[in-house]
């Protein structure tokens, strides 16, 4: 009897506990999502890996932040949109100035920013996108300050020539690639409109993908962005359809 | 009545219980205050140095005096230091770290194993302030629990921060964890980390006594099973002791004041002491010091073991 009920006693209690630890869990990993999704698209230093490798493997100690020459890097704080205590930027308040030797980088103990890059050009913060109707260039003014101020010159904006319909002279528009902007925001910090009308923001929010079973033969060899590369080119024939060719048979 | 109750009992070892008396002269309460100012010195020299070295640019040899926070950091330049609890729970959501930042965890884990783990409690973890403030102000206002709670949650709260570092890919009690949020934003910027201290605090004054450090922590349960074998303890010399209880009173820990098991084992063994040094400092029989660990595990030999001997 007292053994049945001892039993039946610590049976209650360890589901109890169990019970407990498996709501506290639940809640708990709740909040983690929560926390873990937090601007999923905030701004991250130079190596950074994509997302949620980097929020793993960041051990939030700020030895980047402090590092950093210029004081671009910031550690979110609790409560702020970024994912806890983790280093982040706002291109707009400070730019990242891409240092050659990259102290940031350097400076992270765990790999959350990777150390296997070793030129500051193949760092990929985000990418610049133009608002092209808020864009001063856009509305035929000789703006081009992005252009001008962009630490990969020539390379990640060019400036293009574009027809405008109400006169006779061409506007110079400036067009962002893909292929070399880092994402560092200098053009962001330098865009003299009231909100930047030039801005970097992840890839991923802006960035399409064509698909490669498109062949666009007219360009085949160009890669059209950072991921795209053809295949193979297609050189031979497309070989004569078999059947009657009987349309073009005979008189007309 | 109740004081002169205690001055007529007897110890087991036949003398007099003398309670402890806080001297009237600051020369005396400064003895006894002496661990709790060393430690405050410890604490807050520690978190100085992370300031310092982050805004004021204090440097030796022209090397950066400690970079970093608690989480990780980086010693006058070179030494890597890091929390291996931290280190653990990244390891556990499968990523691969660089050497260094195991280096640093692996200097850490070292000295605690040393020192005694939950040395790091008392002695270096800024929310000890803040709990003790706690204490302090409910031991004033006389509060009593609110609800009970074991002290053995705490290792349930460790191995769910492992299981959760497992399944969401993040390191579960980094992202809640009171402790590096309020050293993060003290030495960083101040965000909404103190909501979380306001919480230990109003946990512990209001709802159960050492609520968080001593009940819910999983970094001090970390801590208690890494120095569970570390040669620096308290040592306990019974033949002395009268069995007053001043040091389970003040002890932030009291369940590590068992007198029969410290009586066997000749200090106090369980790695849920903190060595903050209170009941070194209220023990009116000078019962207890710190020292190492003696061989074979024991400090002082009993006095029922040296007569069975015989």
């Amino acid at each position: 009897m007292t053994a049945k009920s001892s039993r039946r006693e610590f049976l209650t209690r360890s589901a109890q506990g169990i019970a407990l630890a498996a709501t506290g869990g639940l809640v708990w990993s709740y909040l983690l999502q929560q926390q873990a999704q937090a601007a999923p698209h905030a701004i991250r230093p130079p190596g950074a890996h994509d997302e949620v490798d980097f929020n793993a493997k960041c051990i939030k100690c700020g030895q980047c932040v402090r590092d950093c020459p210029y004081d671009t890097l910031k550690l979110a704080p609790a409560g702020d949109s970024v994912a806890i205590g983790t280093p982040y930027f706002i291109p707009r308040e400070i730019p990242c100035y891409m240092c050659i030797d990259i102290p940031c980088v350097k400076a992270c103990p765990t790999g959350a920013l990777d150390p296997s890059l070793e030129v500051i050009e193949d760092s990929r913060m985000g990418l610049a996108v133009i608002d092209i109707e808020n864009c001063l260039s856009w509305q035929g003014l000789r703006c081009e300050i992005c252009h001008r101020e962009c630490p990969v010159q020539n390379k990640a904006i060019t400036v293009e020539h574009h027809p405008r319909k109400i006169s006779k002279h061409a506007m110079f528009v400036p067009l962002v690639h893909s292929d070399a902007c880092t994402g560092c925001g200098v053009c962001e910090k330098a865009c003299p409109t009231e909100v930047a009308a030039i801005r970097v923001v992840q890839p991923e929010l802006v960035q399409g993908k064509i698909g490669e079973h498109y062949r666009l033969g007219w360009t085949i060899d160009t890669p059209i962005t950072q991921d795209f590369k053809p295949q193979q080119r297609v050189d031979e024939q497309p070989a004569p359809a078999t059947g009657l060719d009987y349309l073009n048979q005979g008189d007309l | 009545m109740a004081a002169d109750h205690k001055t007529a009992r007897i110890g087991p070892n036949g003398k007099p219980v003398r309670p402890f008396v806080m001297p009237a002269d600051l020369p005396g309460k400064l003895k006894v205050w002496r661990f709790i100012i060393y430690r405050r010195i410890v604490q807050l020299g520690t978190l100085l140095l992370f300031f310092g070295s982050a805004h004021w640019g204090w440097t030796v040899a022209n090397e950066p005096v400690l970079i970093g926070n608690l989480s990780a950091s980086t010693l006058l330049g070179t030494v890597p230091l890091a929390d291996p609890f931290a280190v653990l729970q990244i390891f556990l959501t499968q990523h691969v770290l660089e050497t260094e930042v195991i280096i640093g965890a692996g200097i850490i884990l070292l000295t605690y194993t040393l020192l005694g783990g939950r040395t790091w409690c008392s002695w270096a973890c800024p929310i000890n302030m803040v709990a003790d403030l706690s204490a302090w102000l409910r031991r004033r206002l006389q509060i009593k629990d609110r609800i009970i709670l074991s002290r053995n949650v705490r290792y349930t709260v460790l191995a769910l921060s492992l299981i959760l570092s497992v399944i969401t890919g993040v390191a579960a009690f980094e992202w809640v964890s009171p402790i590096s949020m309020f050293h993060r934003e003290l030495i960083f910027g101040i965000g909404m980390g103190w909501m979380a201290v306001i919480g230990v605090i109003i946990f512990d004054l209001l709802v159960l006594r050492d609520g968080w450090c001593g009940h819910l922590c999983p970094l001090g349960a970390f801590y208690a099973l890494i120095g569970k074998m570390a040669p620096v303890r308290i040592l306990f010399d019974s033949p002395s002791c009268t069995h007053c209880g001043e040091c389970a009173r003040v002890c932030p820990e009291p369940q590590v004041m068992n007198l029969i098991k410290a009586t066997e084992a000749g200090m106090i063994a369980s790695g849920e002491c903190t060595n903050c040094g209170r009941c070194i400092t209220v023990c009116p029989e000078e019962t207890l010091c710190f020292g190492l660990r003696k061989q074979n595990g024991t400090g002082y030999e009993s006095p029922q073991k040296l007569e069975s001997h015989q």
